[in-house]
């Protein structure tokens, strides 16, 4: 009977090689004996003992090959001669591996969601200590007890994340050593002793002050964190302690009687209060408060530009936002935008001086090229932090209608920016007051064709004239 | 005031952030240079006795807050012991706590001191420096304040694996009673904002170059639970909302704990821990298994979810019509809400069903629960005959009544 013995090392790779031989022998899994590790072989690196590969291709199904190089490296003694008679069983039926209800595949499934569970665990428990060189590459050093043979198959995953230290993970197993960008594996070793670290003392301190005494729940942390892993994590000795005492900081808590809240606190709510509490009295207010924040100056954005017109007004008119020279002159609406706007009013018999107009987003916004400032879209925290202004406008204006140019404005006052082709024309209710939607004056400056701006034009004093109609 | 006190209050005021997720950001390493990787699925480093994962340094850059919110260790009016850490002290940590392998990188949070951009200045400093000076591939979540300057939340966003906001309770006017000086408007015109641009990075330019990835692990809220009367229906439909808005990874919910130093506005009670875990299961069955929010919530009339058993299970109880149902034929949708099935349950029957019949066995082996599944299904060697509608089901599965203590 053929004796496989398998080695310490590289155990995955040296048993698919000798399945393969055997299957393409045919060798029927009860006439093999697969051993591991066995005394006699001193070599720790020597290969197996394998009869020369057999000619010709062994297909196996999708799925096999990484279902056998995690199940090697389960403790399980057997785990070599399940995976051998399984393999076995595939020859005729390849459709078995996607039988789940299958009892040897469920069996090879559990062993090898053990060893990916073991695998996540090391990656997760190991701690290591600082071995405190002054050499250019810190080194450190670490002791772990995994249950299945996981080191090898882990240890990329230390290398790839820590690649700019040298550091050795020494289990009674195999120990994993990586040096100056180097992994190598040797024989396991009893317990080193390492040298102690402060950072220890200072990891303690937040396992400790993370835990909420007032929500203890034992069995979810020792089902994660099972107990036979704790004797190699420095923090887990707290635990006696924080659960010994946490009921009882539970009740302190919660029998403690309120306590008087501190001097400064009434202050500082005071103040904060203040700030969002200003509400103007008349226009003159509001443009006092947008001069005295214009002048902590924001980079990338020009002053506050506030609306003009009569006050109380039937209709407040809204655009998106102050452009270059709008921000020059301290007035909405004198842009190119603006005097489209004003051509296309008077045509359609509204006369601007009867409206208040304004924008909804107050600060030009803009990109430096050359000398030249070139317009920036508002983005959504531009449009909520200008909302502020345009509230304390409209309180202070009391419009019957709003109308609002462009997106922005429609985004403002609605909520909701898309759609403005179809929606323009209509009247949305707001908690502002009735809407009237339509496109802004700049969107027709920018339509390259003739036809289409003349079609735009068109549409937009049609929207003039509704404003008008209906406030009558 | 040495680090060891300032880890120690700092991390106090961090513990009621229920996030700690580590998982779903762009793969990476320090193959080529620097420190850390990532590499999907999220890793715990450690359980507290509460039974949370530590997976990150989670601490606060300050506990100093001009906010008094009711629910908060923190809040302005509260005598809790104040810290701050200098952004060195944070880089220091973070990279010797990440080197002992202790964490897989850093969240960070603050309390909001005198100016929003100043606060988020420093937080995108210290984010800065990890990922530029320190050559840091670990993972970053940073807690971003709503008031910031945009130009900040850009720049935090390019540093970060995750941004989140919380929206601390369910509904506007509890926000407005409880964190008066919160504006939920702003709140959502944060996560707005961080969606917009998570999508603009997203798109290639004319030359086929991909702008630098924006937030990669998404981002995640948080609401208390318990602190004001919302029920859970309330609540769901809040999620739901926030899912579809904002394109949410997660939404935590966080069972009000007791906190030292309480306001007498908000009394302490003993946290509903099986609400939160209610709540999350009911979370799972909008997300993975194609339950809406008002099919979970309707089998109770008040609008809160059964404590007795899980929201699956409850639905089930109350549409008995639909069951028992056929493993062998049913579709993927009705397997998903059978009882005791989970996603991998169902994809295994998927996968076997087509080779041949199963039976009672076979499920076993899948990992299925049967105790709940017993009554919900029929196979070839299994029917559930009367059971499916005998009037002590739902007393089967519920825990026995527990007899007042008298003393």
């Amino acid at each position: 009977m053929p004796t496989i013995d398998l080695p310490r090392l590289h155990t995955a790779q040296a048993w698919r090689d000798a399945a393969r031989t055997l299957l393409a022998r045919g060798t029927p899994p009860e006439d093999v004996l697969w051993t591991y590790a066995s005394p006699a072989q001193s070599d720790l690196f020597a290969a197996p003992e394998a009869a020369p590969r057999a000619a010709g291709q062994i297909t196996v199904p999708k799925g096999f090959v990484a279902l056998a190089d995690s199940v090697c490296w389960h403790a399980d003694p057997e785990r070599f001669a399940r995976l051998y008679a399984f393999l076995w069983r595939l020859r005729d039926r390849p459709s078995l591996m996607q039988d789940r209800g299958d009892a040897d595949l469920a069996r090879l499934r559990g062993m090898e969601k053990n060893v990916h569970r073991c695998a996540h665990k090391m990656k997760a428990f190991v701690r290591f200590r600082d071995l405190q060189t002054d050499t250019n590459r810190r080194r450190f050093a670490a002791w772990f007890e995994p249950t299945h043979h996981t080191v090898e198959p882990t240890a990329p995953f230390f290398t790839r994340r820590f690649a700019d230290m040298d550091w050795v993970i020494a289990t009674p197993d195999v120990t994993a050593r990586f040096e100056s960008g180097t992994l190598s594996f040797e024989a396991g070793a009893p317990r080193p002793d390492l040298p102690e670290d402060a950072a220890e003392e200072l990891w303690g301190t937040y396992f400790r002050n993370i835990f909420n005494p007032a929500r203890v729940k034992v069995h979810a942390m020792t089902s994660e964190m099972p107990r036979k892993y704790w004797k190699n994590m420095p923090e887990t000795r707290h635990i006696p302690e924080l659960l010994a005492t946490a009921e009882r900081r539970a009740r302190e808590m919660a029998e403690a009687a309120p306590s008087l809240p501190p001097v400064r606190a009434g202050r500082i709510l005071d103040r904060l209060h203040a700030e969002r509490s200003f509400t103007p009295v008349t226009l003159d207010d509001l443009r006092a408060r947008a001069e005295e924040e214009s002048r902590d100056s924001r980079p990338g954005y020009g002053r506050i530009v506030l609306g003009e017109g009569p006050m109380p007004a039937s209709l407040m008119i809204v655009g998106e936002q102050p452009g270059d020279e709008e921000d020059r002159a301290g007035r909405p609406f004198v842009g190119p935008a603006g005097q489209l706007f004003d051509r296309e009013a008077g045509a359609a018999g509204l006369d601007r001086s009867t409206a208040y107009v304004t924008n909804a987003v107050k600060r030009f916004k803009y990109t430096m090229r050359g000398k030249r400032r070139i317009h920036q879209a508002p983005d959504r925290g531009d449009v909520e932090h200008a909302k502020w202004w345009i509230r304390q406008e409209i309180a202070l204006v009391k419009p019957q209608l709003i109308l609002a140019m462009g997106a922005t404005a429609a985004e403002t006052l609605t909520g909701q920016r898309a759609g403005i082709l179809s929606r323009r024309g209509t009247i949305e209710e707001t908690e502002f007051g009735p809407v009237l939607l339509t496109v802004h004056p700049s969107y027709l400056l920018r339509l390259p064709d003739r036809d289409a701006r003349a079609r735009g034009t068109e549409a937009f004093r049609g929207d003039l004239a509704a404003a008008v109609a209906r406030l009558g | 005031m040495t680090l060891q006190d300032k880890l120690a209050i700092l991390s106090d005021a961090a513990r009621y952030d229920a996030s700690c997720a580590s998982s779903g950001t762009s793969r990476r390493d320090s193959t080529k240079g620097g420190l850390g990787s990532t590499e999907g699925s999220g890793i715990c480093h450690a359980y507290a006795p509460d039974g949370r994962c530590i997976s990150l340094l989670k601490i606060l850059m300050t506990n100093f807050c001009i906010y008094d919110c009711a629910y908060c260790v923190n809040r302005v009016s509260s005598n809790t012991p104040r810290a701050r850490f200098t952004p060195e002290e944070v880089v220091h940590l973070t990279i010797e706590f990440y080197r002992r392998n202790y964490i897989e990188g850093l969240f960070l949070s603050s309390g909001i001191i005198r100016s929003p951009d100043r606060t988020m200045e420093d937080m995108v400093r210290i984010a800065r420096t990890l990922r530029e000076r320190e050559g840091f591939k670990g993972y970053i979540h940073l807690k971003t304040i709503p008031d910031a300057a945009p130009e900040l939340i850009e720049q935090a966003g390019l540093y970060a694996d995750r941004l989140s906001v919380n929206v601390e309770l369910p509904t506007d006017a509890a926000v407005a009673a409880y964190a008066p000086e919160k504006s939920p408007a702003t709140i959502r015109g944060a996560m707005a904002d961080v969606k917009t641009r998570r999508a603009a990075t997203k798109e290639r330019s004319h030359t086929g170059k991909r702008p630098p990835r924006f937030a990669p692990a998404g981002q995640s809220t948080q609401m208390i639970v318990g602190a004001d009367g919302s029920n859970d229906a309330t609540i769901l439909t809040t999620s739901t909302k926030l899912y579809g808005d904002f394109g949410l990874k997660r939404v935590y919910y966080s069972a009000f704990s007791p906190i030292p130093d309480a306001s007498a506005k908000l009394p302490l009670i003993q946290p509903p821990l099986l609400r939160e875990h209610r709540l999350y299961q009911a979370d799972w069955l909008m997300r993975f298994y194609g339950f809406e929010a008002d099919e979970i919530t309707a089998a109770t009339p008040d609008g809160n979810l059964d404590l007795a058993v899980d929201p699956k299970l409850a639905w089930a109880l109350a549409h008995r019509a639909l069951f028992p149902v056929e493993v062998q034929r049913a579709e993927k949708p009705l397997l998903l809400r059978v009882p005791g099935f989970g996603t991998r349950t169902v994809q295994r029957i998927l996968a076997t069903r087509r080779h041949r019949t199963l039976r009672w066995d076979d499920l076993k082996r899948m990992g299925a629960n049967l105790r709940n599944a017993r009554p919900f299904i029929s196979l070839a060697d299994w029917s559930p005959g009367k059971l499916t509608d005998t009037a002590d089901l739902r007393a089967r599965f519920a825990p026995p009544p527990e007899q007042l203590s008298l003393f």
